[in-house]
């Protein structure tokens, strides 16, 4: 009774959310986020060698923080390029990397003259596609960056700031470590491989030589999609990687058995005797979105931060070892096993995410996204000891209090998830969801991007959404949450969020935003009326007519032959192609691996686009053109 | 999977065969040739890998040595020695196809490309992906030839050449489009610096200069006329089945003789009138400007510029086999107790002074003797 009441309040409350909301055009309340200075978005840290500096990369106002680590003081605010990820600081101290995400480039700060008042970079070195985490070996000579968008690494030559080589990474290269002694760097993937529809998710733990500057291990971790920070003991002998085990081939109905997301560790190397799977939940409780990961230096314990539940968890290595070592069975998936070696959760800010552990071990400053603050963490007591106000305003705005919405987890059962679980750093997660509760392997769906999704409604890939405040309202109310979640207000705040969120720029256009020979050949197939035999293609199987208007979609719904048994019905909403490149696999099922195969194996009578009569040189050409949307 | 023509080709090539086992026959009788050039021809102690070792078949078309490893292409799997041991990947193991046609390496990588009947696949530290034409830009499943240049994966295929673009994932086709490339079944392809080579079935040599982005095509003079009617006037024969490209110079290999290019002059090389054991030449790959190895249908031929080496058991009785020829004309025999598996040789790969010879009948490793 106590549930079904919920559920008729959070459907009154959203009906009133979306009586607010249709009185004003959504893209009259949107923004962009980067264009909202005042506040910062601490994400990732890093002190110098010494301990007495410790650097901040500020997501939002494009900074690198500058602290007197001891006093917690700004002493400087340096400009970098665009939305920063990562910093790394060179063995010597004398030199401080940040990773622009969005422009491709890492800036490099000479840290000799930042007690001189230095406010720029010296340099920029450019990298893959969407940089993000960064290490420096310990010659201080190679640079590693992880490339999200172009899954590889980046090994640069820092004295040049040449590219010498990239390595194949995984599906969203994101987060790197280096041992101790140097000669390991090890990397972590924010998505999935991609495989075959409707398997277990894979990722790995890509491992660099530094002596061959390749990659000479990838550890497979089944039943992992979305993992974050790696971080590795000083004696080199293990490594933890913060992730997610989302449940995403069970319907999602299962909530409250907690059968969407655990969220864990991985454990790796000589101590751990392989690799083992650790869960941090608890029955009731949920520590979703694990992220940022330091082990102290005796190794004797591990913090890992809860992104969405404001949480950092303080793990006991010993107990951990031991009771890892004596289960003869994974138990990821044993809620009650946390109990065994969790020996803290602390309080900190919103949206935890970066670590950084003094080089005694004795504090750890933990970056609070979304209030602009560190929490200071006493490892003795495993207290929270203080906060440092990085200097973010105050006055929190519509679209930051949605943005805190979005990465907070406590609306949902038994505070399992978020928003940013599925929509990890607001893009995607590259996995097929099971939603509705019509039986398992029934209407299974992708999931699709959120970037610059005004004039894209209706929502959902049946179109059964007209708009984001239904979506994000009674359907996340009733499908995912399974509890009543945002209030009228907060709905409001969140749908201004979401719509705000614009597309990243295009990594596969001409540096001046031309067109290639072949991606203008490509646009003429999407765009053309006849077929190669002079023969006019009915205006429903002309890519344009479908896909057609500033996102290329009609917001109308087709049958385009791509139904399967499994669907109730093959009519499916068009989709956007906005950044189409970077969301494989594709089809609202996620059929096809690649672009080519939505027309090589799933349009076999022409229905999806009149297609058949292009050679392989002219597909591939249309496929050209379809990345640089 | 030849074309049919093929067939008549080689009705055509065997008189010319026969000619060379005739002069494998004679090295008894030239006992007291110069000991100069047989000194200087290295000699190998040959160990030779089959089924009955571990290899998953006896057919292989492929050979790459890489360090320590040696990778090997058969017609079931694709087989890695290390260590003593094979290990052998196949389908079930992510691999494109059984049947494994071409390899190379991105030595800046370690990664390893592999050509199959099936598609191409990427194998990095274990972890294979796989290209096909249904699931990628790449022209053809049946991946002949694969080369490495730059951030660039260069095929061979049934249908054309391929390049993808590992940085931004970019597929690029050619084929008779956009190319001289008259035929478009690409047998081999050999990456340099500044230039691609491709052996083109019934085209010739395809040239491709990465600085300026054109081809080029390099054809017999003599056209479909199976006479050479000048010596050293271009390209031996249009059907060409290898190419390497090395130190600025082009080695290419068809079914009917071979073809050294310096970028300014021809020099063909015929069983009449070079050490060649065979026109029928399955694969050449140069050392460099002037050495070079032949896998015939009749042996493994080295030619170090001057003098010819043949590595075979003989055609006649199936005994070790070792004859030199020299700049003369002279043939001696080179007493030896081992040979490569089979007289049938597809591909070769060197590392230091020892070779490994893909067969038709196992795997060989030459360890080289001082």
């Amino acid at each position: 009774m106590r549930r079904g009441l919920g559920i008729a309040l959070a459907l009154g409350a959203a009906a009133v959310a979306i009586a607010l909301l249709s009185a004003v055009p959504p893209h009259a309340r949107a923004g962009t986020p980067g264009a909202d200075d005042q506040y910062l978005s601490p994400s990732e840290m890093a002190l110098s060698p010494d301990g007495r500096l410790l650097y901040v990369v500020c997501e939002r106002s494009d900074q690198l923080l500058v602290l007197n680590a001891k006093q917690g003081v700004v002493l400087r605010r340096i400009r970098v390029g665009h939305i920063p990820r990562s910093v790394a600081v060179s063995p010597d101290g004398r030199q401080v990397f940040v990773t622009n995400s969005w422009d491709d480039t890492v800036s490099v700060i000479d840290a000799t003259t930042i007690d001189a008042g230095t406010r720029a970079a010296t340099r920029t070195i450019a990298t893959g596609a969407e940089p993000y985490g960064v290490v420096v070996d310990r010659a201080g000579k190679t640079l590693y960056v992880a490339n999200r968008i172009s899954n590889d690494v980046s090994v640069i030559d820092i004295a040049t700031g040449v590219q010498r080589k990239r390595l194949m990474a995984g599906h969203g290269a994101s987060y790197m470590a280096i041992s101790a002694d140097g000669s390991r760097v090890y990397c972590t993937h924010v998505y999935p491989r991609i495989g075959a529809q409707r398997t277990v998710p894979q990722s790995e733990i890509t491992v660099i030589d530094t002596a061959r500057e390749a990659v000479v291990e990838r550890t497979p971790l089944d039943g992992v999609a979305g993992m974050f920070h790696v971080a590795v003991s000083a004696d080199g002998r293990m490594g933890v990687v913060a992730q997610m085990r989302p449940k995403n081939l069970l319907p999602l109905a299962h909530v409250e058995h907690g059968w969407v997301f655990g969220h864990s560790l991985t454990v790796f190397g000589a101590d751990a005797g392989g690799t083992i799977e650790v869960p941090l939940d608890e029955l009731e409780r949920y520590y979703s979105l694990q992220y940022g990961v330091a082990i102290t230096p005796n190794k004797s314990r591990i913090f890992v931060t809860a992104s969405g539940s404001d949480i950092v968890t303080v793990i006991d290595t010993e107990r951990l070892l031991a009771f890892a070592h004596g289960r003869r069975r994974p138990f990821v998936n044993d809620l009650s096993a946390s109990a065994n070696y969790v020996m803290g959760r602390i309080a900190v800010g919103k949206n935890p995410r970066g670590v950084a552990m003094s080089p005694n071990g004795m504090r750890l400053y933990v970056a609070n996204r979304m209030d602009d603050t560190l929490s200071v963490i006493d490892t003795a007591s495993n207290k929270s000891v203080g906060t440092i106000d990085l200097g973010g305003s105050k006055n929190i705005s519509a679209l930051r209090r949605g943005e805190q919405l979005f990465t907070a987890s406590r609306y949902a059962f038994q505070g399992q998830f978020s928003c940013a679980n599925c929509h990890i750093d607001s893009t995607f997660d590259g996995l097929t969801w099971d939603l509705e509760p019509d039986g398992f392997g029934k209407d299974i769906v992708d999931n699709r991007l959120i970037e610059d999704l005004s004039g894209t409604e209706p929502f959902k890939w049946n179109g059964g959404n007209p708009s984001m405040a239904q979506e994000c309202g009674p359907r996340t109310d009733m499908y995912f949450y399974r509890s009543q979640s945002y209030s009228p207000p907060e709905l409001a705040d969140l749908v201004d969020y979401i719509y705000s969120l614009p597309a990243r720029p295009s990594r596969f256009r001409l540096p001046d935003g031309q067109l290639t020979a072949a991606q203008e050949r490509g646009k003429a197939i999407f765009y053309r009326t006849v077929n190669k035999f002079g023969k006019a293609i009915p205006e429903a199987n002309q890519c344009a007519y479908c896909h057609s208007g500033p996102k290329h979609t009609s917001q109308k719904q087709f049958d385009v032959g791509t139904g399967k048994w499994t669907d109730r019905s093959p009519i499916f909403d068009t989709p956007q192609l906005v950044n189409i490149a970077l969301t494989a696999p594709y089809l609202h099922d996620e059929s096809a691996r690649s672009l080519e195969e939505i027309w090589t194996v799933f349009n076999p009578h022409d229905q999806h686009g009149a297609t058949n009569d292009l050679t392989k040189d002219e597909l591939n050409d249309l496929i050209e053109y379809l990345r640089t949307l | 999977m030849k074309p049919p023509i093929l067939t008549a080709l080689l009705l055509v090539t065997l008189p010319l065969a026969g000619t060379v086992k005739s002069a494998a026959v004679k090295p008894a009788a030239a006992k007291n040739a110069a000991e100069a050039s047989t000194t200087s021809m290295p000699l190998f102690r040959w160990e030779n890998f089959t089924t009955a070792n571990g290899l998953p078949d006896n057919h292989v078309f492929a050979v790459l040595v890489d360090g320590d490893r040696v990778w090997a292409g058969t017609e079931n799997g694709l087989a890695l020695l290390e260590g003593g041991r094979w290990k052998v990947l196949t389908p079930r193991d992510g691999l494109a196809h059984r049947v494994v046609l071409s390899l190379a390496i991105d030595k800046s990588t370690g990664d390893l490309w592999v050509g199959t009947m099936g598609g191409l696949s990427h194998i990095s530290a274990g972890r294979i992906d796989t290209y096909t034409q249904l699931n990628s830009g790449l022209s053809n499943d049946v991946v002949y030839g694969v080369g490495v240049q730059g951030d660039f994966v260069w095929t061979a295929t049934a249908a054309g050449a391929s390049r993808l673009n590992t940085r931004t994932g970019e597929w690029s086709l050619y084929n008779e489009r956009n190319t001289p490339m008259a035929e478009i079944w690409t047998y081999a392809v050999s990456t340099g610096a500044d230039k691609v080579y491709y052996a083109v079935w019934g085209s010739g040599v395809l040239e491709y200069t990465i600085a300026t982005g054109r081809w080029k095509d390099y054809t017999d003079p003599d056209g479909e006329n199976e006479l050479v009617l000048f010596r050293d006037q271009g390209l031996i024969h249009k059907i060409t089945t290898s190419v390497s490209y090395v130190d600025n110079t082009l080695w290419a290999a068809t079914y009917f003789g071979d073809s050294h290019y310096d970028g300014r002059s021809w020099h063909n090389f015929l069983t009449k009138d070079s050490g060649l054991p065979s026109n029928f030449t399955n694969q050449v790959k140069g050392l460099d400007a002037t050495r070079a190895w032949f896998c015939t249908d009749k042996g493994l031929a080295y030619y170090d510029g001057v003098n010819w080496a043949v590595y075979r058991p003989a055609l006649d009785t199936g005994k070790p086999e070792m004859y030199i020829r020299d700049a003369s004309g002279k043939i001696t025999s080179v007493p030896v107790k081992t040979a490569p598996a089979h007289n049938y040789m597809l591909s070769i790969d060197f590392e230091g002074d020892d070779v490994w010879v893909a067969t038709g009948k196992g795997l060989s490793h030459g360890i080289r003797q001082k």
